[in-house]
């Protein structure tokens, strides 16, 4: 009888996991790979349904050769039995006992059911969702956030109405708006609260990322080729209509991140994608007791947690791309493989991923630097009518109250006081809204589970199945 | 140019969900999310509070938003549930248990 495989669970099938996945099953790891969609890819090469039948899916991607590569390693794994995939499982909450973990998942779609999987450590590879601050109007039918655009799109080939405005801030926008151009919509403007200036002035973070650059380039092409107008330092003020988005009001910013008097344009729409960039899920990875650091979990040089037996990759760590996912993920796997079989890892033999880490890591900052570089007052232009907690229907209004009349001082006691953050979405989609017109700093939210489970499971959660 | 012609699709054969006993076409694979706004439909909750349309807005199951009944079963997420032949959609008010 051969020796058991020490078994990495892998949560999240995006690139960081799957680069992470093929680096741990290469080396002598049994891989159990879950993820909450059907197909393997993530939202970056989130994939168009098996019963589409697309023969050309390449043209809603990027960096397809890499996608294949990374596809076909799975396969190969998974064909030699080193490497399970399961899919349509949502990963509620992982458990750590003593020497090993279980990992609770709920069944798709109804996600009534719960499995769960034993591992001998967790690699955890969540990746991100999207932020998007409130503003008058962007609870209308027909507002989506830019990367829900891009999922509809890729994933079902639905395009989220015929007129579309792209807006808000941040990298996402840009093949947000060439996809859905490509793909038949009018995009009518892509509006960017930041400008061209404070971009033009990280030009050391873009030498040092000339990939980047070439990515940005392109992007810039294909906006002109499908004549979508780029609006910098401009602002959806309000968007309007009575059971769906009809237009937006755009407004220029001056110098003081306020819309500058006479520059309001109003444009006609049935949809607007809207997105002021991207947050780490942490969850799982809090419910473990993870450090975080910042807004994503704090990691060493080979990606370990500061919980033992947990290991981190991609966007969960912080938002950086595909690029940064799968030098994280594979150093990850690497070193997760290593201490798993009883070797000291060595990272001369992850030093290229390394070197990429570093680069991309620095250049996202640089980045992030460049959009925040000169300001925007948006929670100025948030009424007090604006509802601000889109599941409990707070306004800010009642927000300000508990600030201004109540003395709510931090983020939990305005939560407390105004049920922003108490609904569905336990705050994921609110927080960061409801944190800027409070005036509060953003706190992490501590979220016991990481998905709704049915009472019935947390009542009696399942045993672990048979060896995977 | 359209989605479907984009990346040269040859979906399987379409089929037929309800929705507020309205016949929708739907393609194999496509979220209920999606097979509504390819019919159009943009709105498909009224909220607890106030009573307001909602409809997608993630796009990837973390606001519940999209919230719909399927089958009888309220409280799916459109943007999750894959579109079944003969699913009955209708559209949900409130909590989803108010009726």
């Amino acid at each position: 009888m051969s020796e058991r495989r020490p078994v990495l669970a892998v949560i999240g099938a995006g690139p960081a996991g799957l680069a992470a996945a093929l680096a741990a099953a290469a080396r002598g790891v049994r891989v159990v790979l879950t993820d909450s969609a059907a197909e393997a890819g993530g939202q970056f090469y989130r994939q168009p349904a098996r019963g589409l039948g697309a023969r050309r899916p390449r043209a809603l991607h990027h960096q397809w050769r890499t996608w294949e590569r990374l596809r076909a390693g799975l396969d190969t794994h998974l064909g030699a039995g080193r490497a399970t995939h399961l899919s349509d499982r949502h990963v509620w909450c992982v458990e750590r006992q003593s020497g090993s973990f279980l990992v609770h998942t709920l069944l798709g779609p109804r996600q009534t059911d719960s499995v769960a999987v034993r591992a001998d450590a967790v690699l955890l590879a969540t990746g991100g969702y999207e932020k998007v601050l409130p503003f008058p109007g962007w609870t209308l039918p027909g507002v989506v956030t830019a990367g829900g655009a891009q999922a509809l799109l890729k994933g079902g080939l639905s395009l989220p109405g015929r007129t579309a405005v792209v807006a808000g801030t941040g990298p996402l926008l840009l093949p947000v708006a060439t996809g859905l151009a490509a793909a038949g919509a009018h995009v009518v403007a892509l509006v960017e609260s930041a400008g061209p200036r404070g971009l033009a002035h990280s030009a050391r973070a873009w030498a040092a990322a000339p990939a980047k650059l070439a990515e940005g380039a392109a992007l810039a092409a294909r906006l002109a080729l499908h004549r979508v107008p780029v609006m910098a330092r401009h602002v959806v003020l309000e968007a309007h209509g009575v059971d769906r988005v009809e237009s937006v009001t755009v407004a220029a910013l001056n110098a003081d991140g306020r819309p500058a008097p006479g520059g309001e344009r109003r444009l006609s729409c049935d949809t607007l994608a809207v997105g002021h960039g991207l947050l780490p899920h942490t969850d799982l990875a809090d419910g473990l007791g993870c450090r975080l650091d910042g807004p994503g979990v704090w990691v060493d040089a080979e990606q370990r947690t500061d919980v033992p037996g947990v290991w981190a990759a991609g966007e969960t760590t912080g938002i950086g791309g595909a690029a940064l996912s799968l030098a994280e993920g594979h150093i990850a796997g690497r070193s997760a493989a290593a201490r798993l079989t009883g070797r000291v890892p060595d990272p001369a033999g992850w030093a290229p991923a390394a070197r990429t880490r570093d680069r991309l890591r620095a250049f996202f900052s640089a980045l992030d630097d460049a959009y925040a570089a000169q300001p925007v007052r948006w929670t100025e232009q948030v009424t007090d009518e604006t509802v601000v907690c889109r599941c409990e229907e707070v306004p800010a209004g009642a927000v300000r109250e508990a600030v201004g009349a109540l003395g709510a001082g931090d983020l939990r006691t305005v939560k407390l006081l105004t049920r922003a953050g108490m609904g569905w979405c336990q705050g994921r989609m609110c927080e960061p809204g409801v944190a800027g017109v409070a005036g509060c700093a953003p706190t992490p939210a501590r979220r016991l589970l990481a998905r709704p489970v049915p009472l019935g499971v947390l009542a009696a959660p399942a045993e672990p199945q048979a060896e995977p | 140019m359209n989605p479907l012609r984009l990346v040269r699709a040859r979906p399987g054969a379409p089929f037929t969900v309800t929705f507020d006993d309205r016949a929708l076409e739907a393609l194999p694979g496509q979220t209920l999310a999606a097979a509504l706004w390819s019919s159009g439909v943009t709105a498909w909750r009224t909220t607890r509070g106030a009573g307001r349309a909602r409809g997608v807005f993630c796009g990837i199951g973390v606001c519940f938003d999209c919230l719909v009944t399927v089958d009888g079963l309220p409280n799916q997420r459109a943007c999750l549930v894959p579109a079944t032949p003969g699913a009955v959609v209708r559209s949900q008010a409130g909590s989803g248990h108010d009726e």
